[in-house]
C-alpha cells in the first residue's frame, strides 16, 4: 500500500542540514515570516486559522488546539500564560527531542504566535530533566532571538510583549501531565491538579494558561505561513497536518519519521521503517506511546490520526510505534511496563497509587514463576475497576496495557502460570 | 441557593455547597477520608464518589458544587461497588496493627471497611513497609505504614498554620508523608494534625497507650488556659483506673464552634490539663497553726473562717479573686462581699512575664473568664484597695483578713520578697483553689475547690461569648465549686440572698443575669452548646 497524500515535510524540513538549530539557517529557510505576518493579525484570527487547520494536540490527548486556546476568558485583565510541554516522558516516544535539538526556532516563533492568539507577554518552556542537549540548544536559539529582537519588549516593532522561561524538570514522568507539570512549574510536588478549574481559568499560578506540546505549537508558524486549508488538506478528516512518528523496537530502521496523519501503521513499520529486522513477524504494535494498548498483526491497516488506532481499541497518543517481534515475550513486557507506572506513579490518588504496585507485583510475579491463576483475572478486574477514577489521565493510560496485554495474549500468561508451583 | 435532589429528597443548601455537605443536609453520609471543611478540596482519596443523573459514572462528590436541579444518589449499586474498591485499594498496604493501634475505635478505616467494605482480601504479595513510630515532634507520632496519604495534615500546616512541616515524599505506593529537612513538627497548634487523620497515622505522644478509646467518657466543656475560651470536649478514663497511671483525664479534645475556634486548640490549651490530677491537688481543708498544717472536715473549716470574717473589720478584709473562677463563683462572691461590707476586691494579678499571644487562637491573657470578672464588677469599691493595693496594706498590718482564690502569687510580676511580707503581715491568710503552691503553703487556711472539669459553669471570653462548660468527673475528696463553698459561707454567717440557698450553678447564672445588664436576657439552658454573647 502507497501514502495517500504528499511525503512533504514540514517539521523536519531542515533535520538534515548543518546548523539548523541556527537562526541564521532558520531565516535563510523561510522562517520568521510568520511572525510578522501573526503580528498584524487579530488574535482571534489566528485562533480562527489554528481552528480551521483542524491541528489537534500532538502530546497525546488531541485536543482541537484553537478550540483550547478559545477557552481564554474573554477580556481577562489577568495575566496569561503560554506553556509548553517539553516533558516527553512516554516511553516509545522521542520526537520533541529531535524538534527542539533541531529546530528549535520554529518553536519559538511558534509561540509567540500562540501567545499573541491567547494575550500571554510570558511562555513557560517546561522541558524534560533529562534532555541536556535540547535544553542547551533552544536556550541559545532564545538568547539569539532576545538579540534579535524576536522576543522581549516590542517584538518587531508590533508593541506586543513576550517574554520566554525555561524550566527544566527534575525527572518525573507526571510533570508531563499538563497539571502537574504546571504544579512542578509552580515549585510544588508535581501533583496534578484536580479539574475543575481547568488551566484556561486558572493554570499556572492561579491564571489563564494554555499548555501545548513541542510539536503542536510547531505547527502554528506553518498554519500562519501557508493556510489553514493547507495543513487541514494534509490531513485526514478528524486531524489536520503531518506528524512525528517516534518508530523503536524491532523494524530495520527505528527512528523518527514524519507523515501525514493518513499514513497507515503498516506503511510506516513496512514502507517507512523497513519492516521487521532480521526476517522475523511482527508480533505486535504499541501504536501510541506505551499508554496505548497493544494492537495484533491483523489491527495495523488504520490510519495513524485520531480515529485509527480508536476503532481498534487503542489510541494515537502520542505516535510513538513500539514494535514487537515473535520473540518478545508479552508477560516480560506487561512486566516491564507496569515496573514503569508503578514506579512513576505521583501517588495523589489512591486507585493509582495502589492499584500500579499491585498489579507491578502480580506480573513480576507471573515472570518469577510464582503466578497463581487467579492473578490474571485479578489484573484485570483491579485495572477495570481503577479506571475513570483519578485525577488526571496516567492510570487511564496505564490500564491500556495492562489490559490490552492479557486479552491479546492470554495464553502466554496462562503457560507461564501453568509452569508456576502456585497455580 | 440551588435545589436539588439526593436521594430523592430536595434540599436547598447555601452556593457554593459541594455535594458532601448538601448529602450531609439530605441526610446522607457520604463517606471520605482527603475531604475536610477547612482545608482546601484534593479529590485524592476516591472515596466520595456519587452518581449524578446524566453523568456516565460516579464523581468525587467533595469537588462538585451543588446546582441548581442537580439529581444525586449516594448509594446506587454502582457507587456502592464503586467504594468497595476503593477501600480494597486503600487497604492493600495497610498494615493490620488494629490490635496494637491508638486509633482503634476511632479509626475510619475501620469503620468505613464494616459500612462499605466487605470483600474477601484478594492482594497476597508482600505489603510495602514505611517507618514506623517516627516522632515528628513533641506531641506527634507518625506511623507511616498506616497512613492513606489523605495529604489532611500536610494541607493543615500549609493552610491553617502556614508552617509547612510537612510533605508527601517519594511516589507511588511508596509515598509517605515525612517532615521537610531541618523541621520538626513543633508548631503552637500541632497537636490537630492528630485529630484530623482519619486513620492511626498520626497518633498522640501523651496519650497512645495510655488507654483504650472506648474505655473513655465526654464531657462538653470549655479550654481554660486562655481568654479565647476554646471549646473543647474532656476525655476521661473512669473505668481504668488502672491504666494512665490514675490521670482520670486522658485527653482535651477540640469541640466545632464556628464563632470561636472552629476545629481547632493550640497545644498549650490541648496539653495543659495535668494539673487536673497532679499529686499537688487539694482535697480536704486544712487548719495551719504554725508551721503545722492539719486536714480537717469542711465542719471546721467553715465555722473557723465565719469567725474571722465576722472578727474582722470588712475594710480589714481583701478578696483577691481569680478570672479562672467561673461568673457564677465570682457572681457569689461578689454578692458576699457587698453582704459583708468588704469593698477591697479584685482579681488582677499582674503575670511575671507576658503571656505570648497571635493572630489565630491565643491570647496573652492566659485567664478563661477575666471579661466575666470585669462585666461582674469585680473590682475594688471607690476608695478601696486593688490587688497591689491588699498586698501593700498586708505588709503594712492594714489588712488583717486576705482571701486568696486560686492565684500562685509567686508566679506574678510582684517581687517574691514583698508577697511573702504579705502573707506573712496579714493576720489570717485564706487560700481557696485546686492546686497546693506557695500561697497556700502560708495560708492559715487552705480551702479545696473542684477544678473546672469536676462541676458545671460558665466562663465569659475575651469578646463576651458566654459558654458553658459540663461535668466531666466528681472532684476529688472533700473539693468543692468555688461557688458553693461561698455560698455556704454566706449562708453560716446567716445572710438571706437567694444565692446563697443556689443548689445548682443554673440557679446561679440564672440569678446574675437577672441583676447584671451585659447578661440581661440570658439563661443557662438559653445558652447552648455554642454560647450566647453578653450586651455589649
Amino acid at each position: 500500500m502507497s501514502e495517500n497524500k504528499t511525503s512533504e515535510k514540514i517539521f523536519t524540513r531542515n533535520f538534515h542540514l548543518a546548523d539548523s538549530h541556527t537562526l541564521r539557517l532558520y531565516r535563510e529557510t523561510g522562517g520568521y515570516t510568520a511572525l510578522p505576518k501573526a503580528l498584524r493579525m487579530e488574535p482571534a484570527a489566528i485562533t480562527e486559522e489554528v481552528k480551521k487547520a483542524n491541528l489537534r494536540g500532538l502530546g497525546g490527548a488531541a485536543f482541537p488546539t484553537g478550540v483550547k486556546w478559545g477557552f481564554i476568558p474573554k477580556g481577562s485583565t489577568e495575566p496569561k500564560y503560554l506553556v509548553v510541554n517539553a516533558d516527553e516522558g512516554e516511553p516509545g516516544t522521542f520526537k520533541d527531542r529531535y524538534l527542539m535539538e533541531r529546530d528549535p526556532h520554529a518553536l519559538i516563533e511558534g509561540m509567540v504566535i500562540a501567545a499573541r492568539a491567547i494575550g500571554s507577554h510570558t511562555g513557560f518552556v517546561y522541558i524534560r530533566g533529562e534532555y541536556v542537549k535540547p535544553w542547551r540548544v533552544l536556550d541559545g536559539a532564545v538568547k539569539e532571538a532576545y538579540a534579535a529582537g524576536l522576543l522581549g519588549q516590542n517584538i518587531q516593532g508590533s508593541g506586543f510583549d513576550f517574554d520566554i522561561v525555561l524550566h527544566r524538570g527534575a525527572g518525573a514522568y507526571i510533570c508531563g501531565e499538563e497539571t502537574g507539570l504546571l504544579s512542578s512549574l509552580e515549585g510544588k510536588k508535581g501533583w496534578p491538579k484536580i479539574k475543575p478549574p481547568f488551566p484556561a481559568i486558572k493554570g499556572a499560578f492561579g491564571h489563564p494558561t494554555i499548555v501545548n506540546n513541542v510539536e503542536t505549537i510547531m505547527a502554528v508558524p506553518h498554519i500562519i505561513n501557508r493556510g489553514a486549508a493547507w495543513f487541514a488538506g494534509l490531513g485526514t478528516k478528524s486531524q489536520g497536518g503531518t506528524r512525528l512518528y517516534s518508530v523503536s523496537g524491532h523494524v530495520v530502521v527505528p527512528g523518527v519519521v514524519e507523515a501525514p496523519v493518513s499514513v497507515t501503521l503498516r506503511q510506516l513499520i513496512y514502507d517507512r521503517c523497513g519492516g521487521i529486522r532480521g526476517g522475523k513477524k511482527l508480533k505486535a504494535v504499541v501504536p501510541g506511546g506505551s499508554s496505548a494498548a497493544i494492537l495484533t498483526p491483523d489491527e495495523i491497516d488504520i490510519q495513524m490520526d485520531v480515529e485509527g488506532p480508536k476503532s481498534k481499541g487503542s489510541m494515537i497518543g502520542s505516535a510513538g510505534i513500539i514494535v514487537m517481534d515473535e520473540t518478545v515475550s508479552i508477560p516480560e513486557a506487561l512486566m516491564v511496563v507496569a515496573r514503569f507506572y508503578a514506579h512513576e506513579s505521583c501517588g495523589q490518588c489512591t486507585p493509582c497509587r495502589e492499584s500500579t504496585g499491585w498489579i507491578y507485583k502480580m506480573s513480576r510475579r507471573i515472570i518469577e514463576g510464582k503466578g497463581r491463576k487467579e492473578d490474571l483475572d485479578t489484573i484485570l478486574d483491579v485495572a477495570k475497576r481503577g479506571a475513570g477514577t483519578t485525577i488526571c489521565a496516567f492510570y487511564d493510560g496505564a490500564v491500556g496495557p495492562y489490559i490490552s496485554y492479557i486479552e491479546k495474549f492470554r495464553s502466554e500468561f496462562e503457560d507461564l502460570i501453568m509452569r508456576s508451583a502456585h497455580a | 441557593m440551588p435545589k436539588l435532589t439526593i436521594n430523592g429528597k430536595e434540599v436547598e443548601v447555601p452556593e457554593g455547597t459541594n455535594l458532601i455537605e448538601a448529602a450531609k443536609a439530605a441526610g446522607a453520609d457520604v463517606p471520605h477520608y482527603c475531604y475536610h471543611p477547612a482545608l482546601s478540596i484534593a479529590g485524592q482519596c476516591r472515596l466520595c464518589m456519587v452518581d449524578i443523573d446524566k453523568v456516565p459514572r460516579p464523581q468525587i462528590a467533595c469537588n462538585i458544587q451543588a446546582a441548581e436541579g442537580m439529581v444525586v444518589h449516594t448509594e446506587t449499586e454502582q457507587v456502592k461497588e464503586t467504594r468497595r474498591s476503593m477501600m480494597e485499594f486503600h487497604l492493600i498496604n495497610h498494615p493490620l496493627d488494629c490490635a496494637v493501634c491508638d486509633q482503634a475505635g476511632e479509626c475510619f478505616l475501620q469503620i468505613y471497611y464494616m459500612k462499605h467494605g466487605l470483600y474477601d482480601p484478594r492482594m497476597t504479595d508482600e505489603k510495602v513497609h514505611k517507618p514506623k513510630a517516627v516522632p515528628l515532634g513533641p506531641h506527634v507520632i507518625l506511623d507511616a505504614e498506616r497512613c492513606i496519604l489523605c495529604s489532611r495534615c500536610v494541607r493543615y500546616c500549609d493552610e491553617v498554620t502556614h508552617t509547612g512541616e510537612l510533605g508527601i515524599f517519594h511516589r507511588g505506593d511508596h509515598s509517605e508523608i515525612g517532615l521537610f529537612p531541618g523541621k520538626t513538627l513543633e508548631n503552637k497548634y500541632s497537636g490537630n494534625v492528630i485529630d484530623i487523620c482519619p486513620v492511626g497515622a498520626l497518633t498522640d505522644r501523651d496519650f497512645r497507650f495510655q488507654v483504650r478509646v472506648w474505655y473513655l467518657d465526654t464531657a462538653k466543656s470549655v479550654c481554660n488556659g486562655c481568654a479565647r475560651g476554646c471549646n473543647i470536649e474532656v476525655h476521661t478514663n473512669k473505668h481504668r483506673t488502672h491504666h494512665n497511671e490514675g490521670r482520670r483525664v486522658a485527653r482535651l479534645k477540640p469541640r466545632f464552634n464556628a464563632d470561636v475556634n472552629k476545629w481547632w486548640i493550640c497545644d498549650a490549651g490541648r496539653y495543659g490539663f495535668k494539673w487536673i490530677d497532679d499529686k499537688s491537688r487539694l482535697a480536704q481543708p486544712l487548719h495551719r497553726v504554725g508551721a503545722q498544717a492539719t486536714e480537717v472536715s469542711w465542719d471546721r473549716a467553715l465555722p473557723e473562717l465565719v469567725t474571722t470574717l465576722q472578727r474582722t473589720r470588712p475594710e480589714e478584709i481583701g478578696f483577691l479573686a481569680s478570672p479562672q473562677m467561673s461568673n457564677e463563683d465570682l457572681w457569689v462572691l461578689r454578692r458576699l462581699a457587698e453582704q459583708l461590707g468588704v469593698r477591697n476586691v479584685d482579681f488582677r494579678v499582674p503575670p511575671r512575664a507576658p503571656g505570648d499571644e497571635d493572630s489565630f487562637l491565643i491570647r496573652a491573657d492566659k485567664n478563661p473568664n477575666s471579661r466575666g470578672a470585669e462585666l461582674l464588677g469585680i473590682g475594688p469599691g471607690q476608695g478601696a484597695l486593688d490587688a497591689a493595693g491588699m498586698l501593700r496594706a498586708a505588709r503594712e498590718k492594714r489588712l488583717k483578713l486576705l482571701w486568696v482564690f486560686h492565684h500562685d502569687l509567686w508566679a506574678a510580676a510582684w517581687p517574691e520578697a514583698e508577697v511573702l511580707e504579705a502573707l506573712e503581715g496579714a493576720e489570717t491568710v485564706v487560700f481557696q483553689g485546686t492546686n497546693a503552691n506557695d500561697a497556700s503553703a502560708r495560708a492559715h487556711l487552705v480551702l479545696p475547690s473542684a477544678a473546672y472539669v469536676e462541676r458545671e459553669g460558665t466562663f465569659t471570653n475575651f469578646e463576651g461569648r458566654v459558654q458553658r462548660f459540663r461535668t466531666a468527673l466528681t472532684p476529688p475528696g472533700e473539693a468543692w465549686p468555688d461557688w458553693m463553698i461561698l455560698s455556704f459561707v454566706g449562708k453560716a454567717l446567716g445572710f438571706q440572698d437567694s444565692v446563697f440557698a443556689a443548689e445548682r450553678s443554673e440557679q446561679v447564672f440564672n440569678a446574675l443575669a437577672k441583676t447584671v445588664p451585659a447578661f440581661a436576657g440570658m439563661t443557662y439552658r438559653g445558652i447552648g452548646d455554642a454560647g450566647a454573647t453578653v450586651k455589649a
